[in-house]
């Protein structure tokens, strides 16, 4: 997708409907949907997903940048502490600089749920859900479900002891199936529903919640990497609130693909 | 007791029964006004909890009375040095593996507050096998990145406790580190000792072998086949040696905090060169006696305590013995005289037992030695140091008769590498040495930890190897050691 196309097409929606999503924005690939088991769904069960377009990189420094430009109610000294918590843009200079140790297109980061939220909706877009977030993300450079790849799995759990990737330009990863980067490898990304499949903290006792979901991977089979980097994931989801800005943690936006059409 | 013999069979036996039944009914009088129950036990004042990290505890809590105690515990995810050359990301509870040392005493109420540190990349929770509810603390305390929880809990069990984190996947974040000790003292506090230190045992898994330089990921695969590249006390292969070696005097009475933090492993704890006069089994409330080797479960502990008699080095090991010698878990505790060098090793003369019956052995005398101490030691001198230098620490190793183990240790008896280099037998016993290498047409590639021994001890250990076993007779002198001792 060139942006030149890219460009028409946002500009005609602007200009034309621009509160309903026909086409994909630029910048954004399209993940075409179909049934999976996520690790931890509520049962175990298959869940459908339907087609949409994802941002190809997580939302960035400079772009946050001009949206807390244009929306002074996200700045970081008038943004509600119901919304975002004292963490907020820490690493800021002022209300619309970011930190001069961070690149311009490195990940945003330290943002809380309500403000990715809020940003996608200015977009048009929205935040992906958990089972969006994970079905686009099991995918490696080949092939759209990956998961029980070791490699893809290796390079997972690596990077979750690998500390500072927020410091790297987004597609500093590779380039999935779909064709997009960073999901893994670069910051966390909020969710829509991140706190739906509840993750106590105290895995033993997960263990007793849904045998399902937690006994599986107690077993081991030693194979079963995938489990351990999405246990982490969602244990990751199961600990922040809404409110929270955390230094690791962006996001990037979706939007539906309109099935009328 | 003078007047029992008076009394009749019948009236003993009526006085054992009624003591019997003193002591068996809890709630008696007793001549002391405790409450027994430590629920029960009034807080009086606060104090904020001393942390030290390892090998270091905080000062006993003697006979101070329960009060709040708060503890202010950071998680920070760290590089640090497994061994020289590998680096590891740890994730740990105070900057250390192990996790700070929390002192107690049993009636506190702690109040404990765990951050998260902001540039930490996962969440993390604490659980304290000392806490008496549901997940020991691990549901409550659950805390993402750039936050901080806080959770109140009453030490209601004298003993020494693991602490660790329990987020999924537990095994993980065990093995990169995250587990501690904390001690709830009876009331009144333990019996007093000269020193006391905190080890803990710990097995790591990483990707590359062991040795393998750079930085190592956590091998997951191999830590579900509880394949262990490292095993190791206080985080790191030289935990406890060199630098880090443990010190006391002859004559002081030591108690070591032992802890395992696995995550799989269970440790056979033995000090080489000492009998454990008191052990505290599992931490808890039984004391054992005269005990060799201690076994310490996987997130358990024990408290063993000994009296130093001789000085020298005493090696802390798994006694699971290759875990020591090739993984790294292996520890000192170095022992100094009241005298100098020369008296010292004299002492140890006296208490090593030569199997091969090499007969009395002959020191210099303690005035000759003082004023010698800092000069060379004559042939004869070096032989006879050199020998139970060798006795004490190459020969785990290297075998009695220097013949070494194929592949695994090479041998220092005929030995073409040897002879080939006096300097850099030297270097190796200075420094160490890793890496592959070529003995008498036998490739060995593994470790050899750093010696900590005086220049004479050296010069003394590698003149006895050169003039025994067929080697090329050379000498070494304590000038040729220091000279190379500056040298890496
Ligand atoms: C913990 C076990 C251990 C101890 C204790 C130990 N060594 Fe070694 N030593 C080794 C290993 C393993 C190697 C081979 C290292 C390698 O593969 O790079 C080695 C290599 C050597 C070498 C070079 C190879 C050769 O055969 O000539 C010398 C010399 C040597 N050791 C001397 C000593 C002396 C002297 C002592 C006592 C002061 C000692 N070592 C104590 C394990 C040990
Ligand atoms: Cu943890």
């Amino acid at each position: 997708m060139n942006s030149f196309y890219g460009k028409i097409v946002t500009t005609w929606l602007c200009l034309i409907i621009p509160l309903t999503t026909l086409a994909q924005q630029k910048n954004m690939v399209l993940v075409k949907g179909g049934e999976f088991i996520p690790l931890y769904g509520v049962d175990s069960a298959t869940v459908k997903v339907n087609s949409f377009f994802m941002d190809v990189y997580p939302v960035t420094n400079a772009e946050y940048q001009q949206f807390v430009i244009d929306h002074p109610k996200w700045r970081k000294s008038k943004v509600l502490k119901l919304y975002a918590d004292a963490s907020y843009l820490a690493n800021w200079e002022n209300d619309t600089t970011f930190s001069k140790d961070f690149l311009p297109d490195a990940p945003i980061t330290s943002v809380s749920w309500f403000a990715a939220k809020s940003y996608c909706e200015y977009q048009g877009k929205r935040l992906p859900t958990v089972d969006e977030w994970e079905y686009a993300a099991m995918a490696d450079a080949v092939s759209p479900d990956a998961r029980k790849k070791e490699d893809y799995n290796k390079y997972i759990l690596s990077w979750y002891e690998t500390s500072n990737t927020i410091k790297n330009p987004i597609g500093s990863t590779f380039k999935n199936y779909w064709g997009i980067y960073d999901l893994h490898g670069a910051a966390w990304e909020w969710t829509l529903d991140f706190n739906s499949v509840l993750i106590s903290g105290e895995s033993r006792k997960d263990v007793d919640k849904d045998s399902d979901l937690f006994c599986g991977s107690a077993a081991v089979g030693a194979s079963d990497l995938m489990n351990y980097a999405a246990f982490m994931r969602y244990a990751f989801r199961g600990s922040i609130k809404a409110q929270y800005s955390i230094k690791n943690l962006g996001f990037r936006c979706i939007q539906d693909v309109n099935t009328n059409q | 007791m003078k007047n029992t013999a008076n009394h009749s069979f019948w009236d003993i036996k009526k006085a054992m029964v009624l003591a019997l039944f003193i002591a068996i009914l809890p709630s008696c009088s007793n001549d002391k006004p405790t409450i027994r129950n430590p629920k029960d036990m009034p807080i009086t004042g606060q104090v904020i909890a001393d942390l030290t990290s390892p090998p270091n505890v905080p000062v006993p809590i003697g006979d101070r009375k329960a009060k709040k105690v708060i503890v202010n515990m950071e998680i920070l995810e760290q590089e640090g040095t497994m061994t020289d050359g590998v680096k590891y990301i740890y994730w740990t509870f105070g900057g250390s593996v192990p996790g700070s040392f929390i002192r107690t005493r049993v009636g506190d109420e702690v109040e404990f507050t765990l951050s998260n540190h902001p540039d930490n990349k996962l969440p993390h929770n604490i659980d304290l096998h000392a806490v008496t509810g549901p997940g020991g603390g691990a549901e409550s305390s659950f805390v993402a990145p750039g936050h901080e929880k806080t959770f109140s809990f009453k030490t209601l069990n004298p003993g020494l406790y693991v602490y660790h984190c329990a987020t999924a996947p537990v095994g993980m974040h065990i093995a990169n580190g995250m587990y501690g000790l904390i001690l709830v003292e009876p009331e009144g506090g333990l019996p007093p000792v000269d020193k006391e230190y905190y080890v803990m045992q710990g097995d790591f898994y990483t990707k590359g072998a062991n040795g393998e330089r750079g930085l190592q990921a956590f091998d997951m695969q191999k830590a579900v086949n509880e394949d262990a590249d490292y095993v190791v006390f206080n985080g790191q292969v030289n935990g406890l040696t060199g630098d880090n070696a443990l010190t006391a005097n002859v004559g002081e009475t030591i108690r070591l905090f032992v802890g395992n933090g696995g995550p799989n492993l269970v440790s056979s704890f033995h000090v080489i060169g000492e009998i454990f006069d008191k052990v505290s089994v599992e931490g808890g409330s039984m004391v054992n006696k005269n005990v060799q080797t201690t076994l310490i479960p996987a997130g358990g502990a024990a408290m063993v305590e000994f009296k130093v008699d001789v000085p020298g080095t005493l090696v802390l090991v798994d006694h699971s013995i290759f875990r020591a010698f090739n993984k790294g878990a292996l520890g000192m505790l170095k022992v100094s005289g009241e005298e100098d060098e020369q008296v010292y090793s004299g002492t140890q003369m006296e208490g090593i037992y030569l199997p091969e019956g090499s007969g009395i052995q002959t020191m210099p005398s303690t005035a000759t030695a003082k004023e010698e101490a800092p000069q060379e030691l004559s042939l004869a001198e070096k032989l006879n140091l050199g020998k139970t230098v060798y006795q004490q620490t190459c020969f785990a190793c290297h075998q009695p008769e220097g013949q070494g183990i194929p592949t695994i240790f090479p041998p220092l008896a005929k030995a073409d590498y040897l002879n080939a280099d006096v300097n850099r037998a030297i270097d190796i016993v200075l420094h160490g040495k890793s890496g592959e290498i070529t003995v008498n047409g036998t490739k060995y590639n593994s470790v050899m930890t750093k010696q900590t021994l005086t220049d004479n001890e050296i010069a003394s250990v590698l003149t006895y190897v050169y003039n025994n076993w067929g080697n090329n007779k050379s000498e070494v002198t304590g000038a040729m050691v220091k000279s190379r001792r500056n040298i890496k």
